[in-house]
């Protein structure tokens, strides 16, 4: 034991608010310095690796009093640092620039775009979490077994494959055969006129508005690219679900639990499960924020007008506007997510002590 | 006669008191070497990858057509068939023949990424390590600023800004993919950074330099090696993503991500333009998975099968 934690532990109240105080500033550093970590990252590939941003923008046939007002409108005549604090700054107000390809400011456009890839980032979580935890229960209880054996092999398969490829053959098999599913994109062109979306999640919309047919169309839209996400996000928890509850299983107080005559099914779900759901909450939480960035192939593949299409629409245009802003939404998701998830852990768990 | 002299050899490997550093190291690697061939998965993985290796040194043996000149005039998009096993692409080029080339290209782009990112973080992870103080605080920071990105984007963005092709793509997947393995020869470090062999040859005069590259880098190895493997089946999977989007290799190089990007084009008539590159990204990565899920299980019995 520590001194600190000596201390927390006979000085009771003030110790302990000193803890979580100190806690939660080295939270707020990592926080701070990871963020300007992205920041510098998107600033060095927009401003540094190109060797004449001006260039970039402007083509090479611009004339020179043109180079020379856009140079000295972007600040490249200013030193580098000065230009990253400026870079900073704007990026903080939400402002990334122009996009070339929309002509909008590039803020709008992901505004725009981004609820789509919410959405359907979130079903891919739930499918994934909903088949994925049992599955991973059961292979631990049933440890050896041929179903822990047929859970390993879906999970290495899921870490193998190339979503993108598994989309291809799945548009194959289920809109152009099987017809189950409808062809890539939101909603079918019926209802692109009729509608109108409130919150940006389509789901939520129709049935928020009665709409069942235009909800029924977008289950049927969006359910090929979720399941494919859901598969993937399957993979990973199902595997950790696995491990954490044969951590669990192997504790004393399962024996205690057995010894009381508790039935198994109440061991397993009401008290090993309850033990693991800590590190779950993390384990999902992480899916989720990779499944955000897994959607940039996905939406690809299946014409979602989400952000990871944006982004790729953008690349094949040479738009480095909006590609460095949606790179840089995208990581402070992503960041956010992985802090908070942790910090959830160091909350959440009562193991877990401060400091 | 062969069964006593294998016993024989069998108690000379296994000998506690070996006589010589060879015996020992024979000793021990025969150990590793029986649990992980107990282990079917990781045979097969194993096995999958000597394939790639075989396939990608005797392309020009195994392939019947060229990956690149196709026959315009009569093999346009032809089924599976004898003549062509995996049929043929728009160009007329034959598929399987692509994908017995592409297998070049893929050990191309995962050692090169191993061979740029593996050294980086070695490098990072054992000078933090034994360092300590303010160069260890400050280079774990950027350690996990960079583990913390999103890698598939970042890499993305890094390809847009360098242009794109599969030079490229590696340099953006190696900047990516460092970050672990200094966490890792980093933890190694710090755990013989204060061991008596280290004093000794502290105390002989040696400088931190060599002491890191002589003697604290060598131990780093084989938990970097096996993170490798693992993490090998995610680089590969980033290129084809890469070269799904035209970002990677360029045409007419038989990249497999490329492969299925030309295909997606067809896919709804002529699926297996498409179909057969994915087939072998897959394996390729589920043989590295399995490989490295068996010489970690094999190389550190403490982690079990969890």
């Amino acid at each position: 034991m520590s001194v600190a934690e000596n201390q927390a532990a006979a000085g009771g109240g003030s110790a302990r608010a000193v803890a979580i105080l100190s806690a939660l500033g080295r939270f707020l550093v990592i926080a701070v310095t990871t963020y300007l970590g992205l920041l510098a990252v998107t600033f060095f590939i927009g401003r540094v690796i190109p060797i004449d941003p001006v260039l970039a923008v402007l083509g090479d046939r611009a004339p020179v009093a043109v180079v020379e007002r856009t140079r000295r409108e972007m600040g490249l005549d200013l030193p580098l640092i000065e230009q990253f604090y400026i870079y900073v700054k704007s990026a903080l107000n939400g402002d990334f620039g122009t996009s070339v390809l929309t002509t909008n400011p590039v803020m709008s456009d992901i505004r725009r775009v981004f609820p789509a890839t919410i959405e359907l980032a979130t079903l891919g979580t739930i499918i994934g979490a909903v088949i994925g935890v049992p599955l991973g229960v059961l292979a631990a209880v049933k440890r050896g077994s041929l179903i822990d054996q047929i859970v390993r092999i879906i999970g290495l398969i899921g870490y193998s494959v190339p979503i993108f490829w598994l989309g291809l053959l799945g548009l194959v098999l289920f809109y152009a055969k099987l017809q189950w599913v409808a062809f890539p994109a939101r909603l079918d062109v019926v209802y692109e006129y009729t509608f109108t979306p409130i919150t940006g999640f389509y789901l939520l919309d129709a049935a928020m508005q009665g709409q069942w047919d235009v909800f029924y169309d977008a289950f049927r839209h969006i359910i090929l690219p979720a399941a494919l996400l859901g598969y993937f996000a399957l993979a990973y928890i199902s595997r950790m679900t696995r491990s954490f509850m044969l951590n669990e299983l192997a504790q004393e107080y399962i024996v205690a639990a057995r010894a009381k005559g508790l039935s198994e099914t109440r061991i397993i779900w009401g008290h090993a499960l309850r033990n693991a759901a800590v590190p779950m909450v993390t384990v999902i939480a992480l899916s989720y924020a990779s499944l955000l960035e897994g959607s940039v192939l996905t939406e690809t593949v299946f014409s979602w007008p989400g952000i990871g299409l944006y982004i790729t629409n953008s690349l094949q245009n040479a738009d480095m506007n909006a590609v460095l802003g949606g790179t840089i939404i995208i990581g402070s998701v992503f960041i956010g997510i992985n802090l908070l998830s942790d910090l959830l852990y160091r909350v959440l768990d009562p193991r877990t002590k401060a400091g | 006669m062969s069964a006593e002299i294998i016993q024989s050899r069998r108690e000379w490997l296994l000998s506690d008191r070996p006589a010589s550093r060879l015996q020992a190291r024979l000793g021990r690697a025969y150990v590793t070497w029986r649990r992980f061939s107990a282990n079917r998965l990781a045979l097969i993985g194993l096995l999958i990858i000597i394939a790639l290796l075989v396939v990608a040194a005797l392309a020009d043996v195994l392939a019947p057509y060229s990956p690149t000149i196709g026959d315009l005039k009569n093999a346009r998009l032809l089924p599976p068939g004898a003549a062509h096993w995996f049929g043929t692409d728009d160009l007329g080029r034959d598929i399987y023949s692509r994908i017995v080339y592409g297998s070049r290209w893929t050990l191309y782009v995962v050692i090169l990424v191993a061979v740029i990112a593996a050294p980086i973080g070695l490098l990072v992870g054992t000078v933090a390590g034994y360092a300590g103080g303010w160069t260890d605080a400050i280079l774990m920071r950027i350690t996990d600023i960079f583990l913390a990105f999103p890698k598939l984007v970042l890499a993305l963005a890094f390809v847009a800004a360098l242009g794109p092709g599969i030079e490229n793509a590696v340099l953006a997947i190696a900047i990516t993919s460092w970050p672990p393995y200094a966490r890792i020869a980093r933890a190694e470090t710090l755990t013989v950074r204060n061991s008596d062999y280290i004093k000794a040859v502290q105390l002989m005069g040696a400088s931190p330099f060599r002491i890191v590259l002589r003697h604290i880098m060598p131990l780093c190895v084989s938990s970097l090696i096996v993170r490798v493997t693992l993490d090998m089946a995610g680089i590969i999977l980033t290129a084809a993503g890469l070269g799904f989007l035209g970002l990677g290799a360029q045409p007419p190089l038989p990249e497999w991500g490329a492969m299925i990007a030309s295909g997606r084009r067809f896919i709804l008539d002529q699926w297996w333009v498409a179909a057969a590159p994915g087939a072998a990204i897959l394996i390729v990565s589920l043989g590295f998975n399995l490989l490295g899920d068996g010489l970690r299980d094999a190389l550190d019995p403490r982690s079990g099968d969890q």
